[in-house]
């Protein structure tokens, strides 16, 4: 069984059709002991760290995902789930989950493309990943395609080799982080159209 | 970069689109659910629904179709149309919805807009803006007026303070049609969508008067435009999506052209 995390961040009943629809069973919960007995987990979320994280702790979610990613359970992050795993993030300035280490950091409001344009913050619609190491869960991933990303804070790891993808937005960003079992993607694969549900199937088939 | 988007506008009234369309093949042109993974499976970026049901209690219906059409299509769609409440809004995204998209309810009630960002997140609310062409007086010092119900009733409210002041209460992305290109085919509002596009920080999708391919490349290039509305233009089957992408993408705009 799959385990959905719902922690009161944002909608998750897209995430749960997507991996419906592509026929494993999955269960959305905030339960911990779901949590604990899940064979994998996503861990989604949409909307702001400081009150994810809050309720994330109060739920005790956070313990259980700590002991699952100790035990090697196979972890999805998507999106504020992605952030909300690293250490720290700079939105809210809210101490984060720890499993990876790195700090979430805003998009500078300055933002410019390489024309000089200024660039719309959030970053909202569809970009490309620039495979930094090829990972199980990517297989299959072609340079022209595109995921739908909507986020303005984005992700650095401390440590280059568990940056797995990166993708241009005036910057550089690590947009596919993969460390140890957990695989982690600052866009939205259940929003992305065909390679996104690629992406789906492959972390519900990945094997460490 | 950021790819332009390319996105079908549905009109749905009673669960059924209303605009008769040409499809090759087998697909029902009456199901808004068809019709969005025909669009899905032909590279649209994200799919506008606009729900034109006359009476309120037949809004479960639109709940039905949104459900629906999340468990087909996996990418973004919002839905607009008869959203006055919190709860409307909730009910919409609950059903699998990504973005609802807000009017003349906003222009009545503006607090509307912050309502949703704070329940919701900006980047679930769009706010979608009927603006007609009045010429420069001292209310209206762009010379762009918001109007509603179809643009039969001006409302003396200046269209670029009125984006300006959705942005700040919250707004995510702004939809932005122009009545006087509306229904014409002959090119989009470029100096309106240029106004709005380059005064405000949030994505601007243009809206209105989508007949050709070249319409879209002026618009995501001299009108500055973050996506593109269509609607006629490929319900009719004149143009496919990928047809007007291949288009684009042929004239330097980045768009998302592996799907």
């Amino acid at each position: 069984m799959i385990a959905i995390i719902d922690y009161d961040a944002g909608n998750l009943t897209s995430v749960a059709r997507a991996v419906t629809y592509l026929g494993y069973e999955n269960v959305v919960t905030r339960d911990v002991r779901q949590v604990l007995a899940a064979e994998r987990i996503i861990f989604p979320g949409v909307g702001a760290a400081g009150s994810a994280m809050t309720s994330l702790k109060q739920l005790g979610v956070d313990i259980a995902l700590h002991d699952a990613f100790q035990r090697g359970i196979p972890i999805l992050g998507i999106c504020l789930g992605t952030q909300i795993i690293m250490e720290y993030s700079e939105e809210n300035e809210t101490p984060c989950a720890g499993l990876v280490p790195g700090t979430v950091r805003a998009f500078s409001p300055d933002l410019r493309d390489a024309d000089g344009a200024r660039l719309k913050i959030p970053h909202m619609g569809w970009n490309r990943i620039e495979l930094q190491q090829e990972h199980p869960v990517l297989a299959g991933l072609k340079p022209s395609d595109e995921f739908y990303f909507v986020h303005g804070y984005y992700p650095d790891p401390l440590h280059a080799d568990h940056i797995v993808g990166k993708t241009r937005y005036g910057i550089e960003f690590a947009s596919v982080i993969g460390y140890r079992n957990i695989i982690a993607t600052q866009f939205h694969p259940e929003k992305s159209g065909h390679p996104g549900l690629n992406l789906l199937h492959n972390f519900c088939h990945w094997t460490l | 970069m950021l790819s332009k988007r390319i996105i079908p506008c549905l009109d749905v009234r009673n669960g059924k689109t209303t605009k008769g369309v040409q499809f090759k093949g087998n697909v029902d042109i009456g199901d808004p659910v068809e019709m969005a993974r025909f669009y899905y499976e032909n590279g649209a970026d994200e799919i506008v629904f606009y729900d034109i049901t006359a009476s309120s209690d037949k809004r479960d219906i639109m709940i039905d179709v949104v459900r629906r059409v999340a468990e087909t299509i996996f990418i973004p769609f919002s839905v607009g149309g008869g959203i006055r409440t919190v709860e409307d809004m909730r009910a919409v995204l609950l059903a699998g919805a990504e973005k609802i998209s807000v009017n003349s309810a906003a222009i009545l009630n503006p607090d509307l807009i912050s309502q949703g960002a704070r329940a919701f997140g900006n980047q679930c609310v769009v706010l979608g803006m009927d603006v007609k062409f009045v010429g420069k007086r001292p209310e209206i010092p762009s010379g762009y007026e918001m109007v509603i119900n179809g643009g039969r009733r001006p409302m003396g409210i200046d269209a670029l303070e009125w984006a300006q002041r959705a942005e700040s209460l919250g707004a995510g992305e702004i939809c932005l049609n122009s009545i006087d290109a509306d229904g014409t085919q002959d090119g989009y509002e470029i100096s309106l969508t240029s106004l709005i596009s380059s005064n405000v920080s949030i994505p601007v999708i243009a809206s209105g008067g989508a007949g050709k391919p070249e319409h879209l490349l002026d618009v995501l290039t001299r009108g500055h435009a973050d996506a593109a509305l269509v609607a006629s233009m490929v319900h009719y089957g004149a143009y496919s999506i990928s047809e007007i992408k291949s288009f684009l993408h042929s004239h330097g705009v980045k768009v998302r052209n592996t799907w």
